[in-house]
């Protein structure tokens, strides 16, 4: 099975107090360290998983400039074949031009399924995917956490709310988003990315690809950003360990749970 | 004026919460700009819950038909689309949901409407939509506006408006469709539904709840916390990280995808506050949240907050218990 995986580079946020930047419209992410997207990491570990089960090839794709590089080397050390970096240069971008990107790098590829996280961890749009889906013709599902092939079509499960989950059976070729925890993604070793260094990593420019000027208009305009409003918030509790155990305690008591 | 379209969600002949977080919203925005409610329900024959949309909207359209009793995001665009094409609404709000998420984006190129997702707040500002969106785990807010359209879709989190107990009666009448002929076949088929929540323990009965988050560390450490919450008195719960990497079974979820709890106390160890797992917690009495990110999202809904380093603290509470 030829398996295409559309990932991203994102910072990492946890932890972290994030500022705005002067523009009003980002955030300052000189000092943040990036990583590959969650949702996307699950996504190469499944098509990595059904290579190894069925064969074929997996190629990984990302829209982004030249650090965005380590995340495909992390994916081809992780099992992936080939990879693809489409550069953006000073364009823009939205969810619904880095669909238009891919489905135009894509449609010239042969596959039998493309892989996608749900969303990225940054600006949460989850919209990516299912675009690139419609704008290529295949049938699609999101938030997907199993998947089981079977000849011309594969068994899938969808995460719905409230712990419950939908079976369905869908054909390929189709693009699937996927979950966090349909898989345990494997560790990388620094080793082995440096291995997979021999591996294909092709750069295109997006003013290469043939895409038409209205393709490349946003859809969405970013108007400012902001920090969350104050809210009360929490209480405080102060103090060295044994005096915030002693004051939770305290709470426990009075809202009648105490052991 | 204009029209909202609301694409009602239901699942196993129940209306999903954010059908009405969506009716509310939008009967809010059509009460101040004077635009008209239609709710829009694919459902089978006589499904039972279209009286309490029709009391939420001016207009309902009910595509009725027994293959439209579960959701098929395919059947659903198709239909949308040539609605849309007829009557070209202002506004078409649709849940971000698994099965928004699996509609909306299509639905967007089908019909060239930009779509914003994830919404958490609609406003209208001289005549265009423009929505409030959170971002960065919820650290940072913003605010976004379209591309110039005559419609617009935008996808609602749910859990962002909280429509009232009581409702005026919209008496909306009900305008019955048949599914177009030519729809195309589907390649997608429905097989089941499966509860993956179920489980040996069940979290949504207890009075304290002591849970873990991503803040844990790793799959050893769980034992200390769920260690203090037996000593303690209570049950072990955690968040979807802790699930995702195999540390404790789905039955131990809070959150969207997991189980909404309503202890009297619920004790937060690491848990950073994704809003899928505030949303969780909502019926809970006192929050407890112990995190060392004091920037963590949580500590804007807990009662009561602690910055410091997890495993300090449960020792410490292990060191009472002893003393006590």
């Amino acid at each position: 099975m030829d398996i295409i995986v559309c990932i991203k580079r994102v910072p990492m946020t946890q932890e972290v107090d994030l500022e705005i930047d002067p523009s009003g419209k980002d955030i300052k992410k000189d000092a943040l360290a990036y990583v590959v997207n969650d949702w996307d990491n699950y996504a190469i570990e499944e098509s990595v998983l059904i290579k190894e089960k069925l064969g074929g090839t997996i190629t990984v794709i990302t829209v982004g400039d030249e650090d965005d590089e380590d995340v495909l080397r992390r994916a081809l050390a992780m099992g992936a074949d080939k990879a693809i970096r489409i550069e953006p240069g000073e364009l823009a971008l939205d969810g619904f031009i880095i669909s238009n990107i891919l489905a135009q790098v894509i449609k010239g590829l042969d596959y039998d399924l493309v892989l996608t996280g749900v969303q990225a961890d940054d600006d949460n749009f989850g919209m990516i995917g299912i675009m690139l889906a419609e704008k290529l013709g295949l049938a699609h599902s999101a938030v997907v956490t199993g998947f089981e092939a079977e000849g011309s079509e594969a068994t899938i499960n969808v995460e719905l709310e409230g712990g419950m989950d939908e079976v369905s059976k869908i054909k390929l070729p189709a693009l699937l988003s996927i979950q966090t925890g349909i898989n345990e993604p494997r560790y990388v070793s620094i080793m082995g990315i440096r291995k997979a260094g021999k591996k294909e990593l092709k750069v295109v420019k997006v003013e290469d690809i043939g895409l038409s000027d209205e393709d490349l208009v946003r859809q969405t305009i970013i108007e400012e950003y902001f920090l969350p409003p104050e809210t009360e918030g929490a209480e405080m509790i102060e103090g060295d360990p044994s005096a915030v155990a002693e004051a939770i305690l305290r709470i426990l008591k009075e809202k009648g749970v105490s052991a | 004026m204009g029209e909202i379209l609301v694409v009602v969600e239901h699942r196993q002949e129940e209306i999903r919460d954010i059908t009405f977080e969506m009716l509310f919203k939008a009967g809010e925005l059509c009460k101040e700009f004077s635009h008209t409610l239609t709710a829009v329900v694919f459902g089978g024959k006589e499904a039972p819950f279209i009286d309490e949309i029709a009391k939420r909207s001016d207009n309902v359209i009910y595509y009725e038909d027994d293959q439209l009793k579960e959701f098929n995001a395919d059947v659903y665009k198709a239909c949308l689309n040539g609605l849309i094409e007829e009557s070209r609404p202002f506004i078409t709000l649709i849940g971000h949901s698994s099965w928004g998420m699996d509609l909306a984006p299509a639905l967007s190129v089908k019909t060239g409407y930009p779509l914003a997702t994830d919404c958490v707040d609609i406003l209208i500002e001289e005549n265009h939509p423009k929505v409030i969106r959170q971002i960065y785990s919820g650290k940072v807010f913003q605010k976004m506006s379209f591309k110039e359209s005559d419609g617009y879709i935008i996808t609602v989190r749910p859990g962002s408006f909280q429509p009232p107990e009581t409702i005026e009666n919209k008496n909306g009448g009900v305008i019955k469709k048949n599914l177009p002929g030519e729809l195309p076949e589907s390649p997608k088929t429905f097989i089941k539904f499966v509860d993956s929540g179920a489980g040996e323990v069940d979290i949504t009965q207890a009075d304290l709840l002591v849970s873990v988050g991503r803040g844990i560390g790793e799959a050893e450490n769980v034992e200390a916390i769920k260690a203090l919450a037996e000593r303690i008195g209570g049950v072990l719960a955690c968040s979807r990280p802790v699930v995702d990497k195999n540390w404790l079974p789905k039955y131990y979820q809070v959150g969207t995808s997991g189980k909404s709890v309503k202890p009297k106390v619920y004790l937060a160890f690491g848990i950073s506050g994704a809003f899928q797992h505030l949303a969780g917690i909502t019926g809970a009495g006192t929050v407890i949240a112990i995190n060392k990110d004091q920037k963590a999202p949580i500590f804007r809904v807990a009662d009561y907050g602690v910055v410091d380093d997890l495993f300090k603290i449960a020792d410490a509470l292990q060191e009472q218990l002893k003393e006590g």
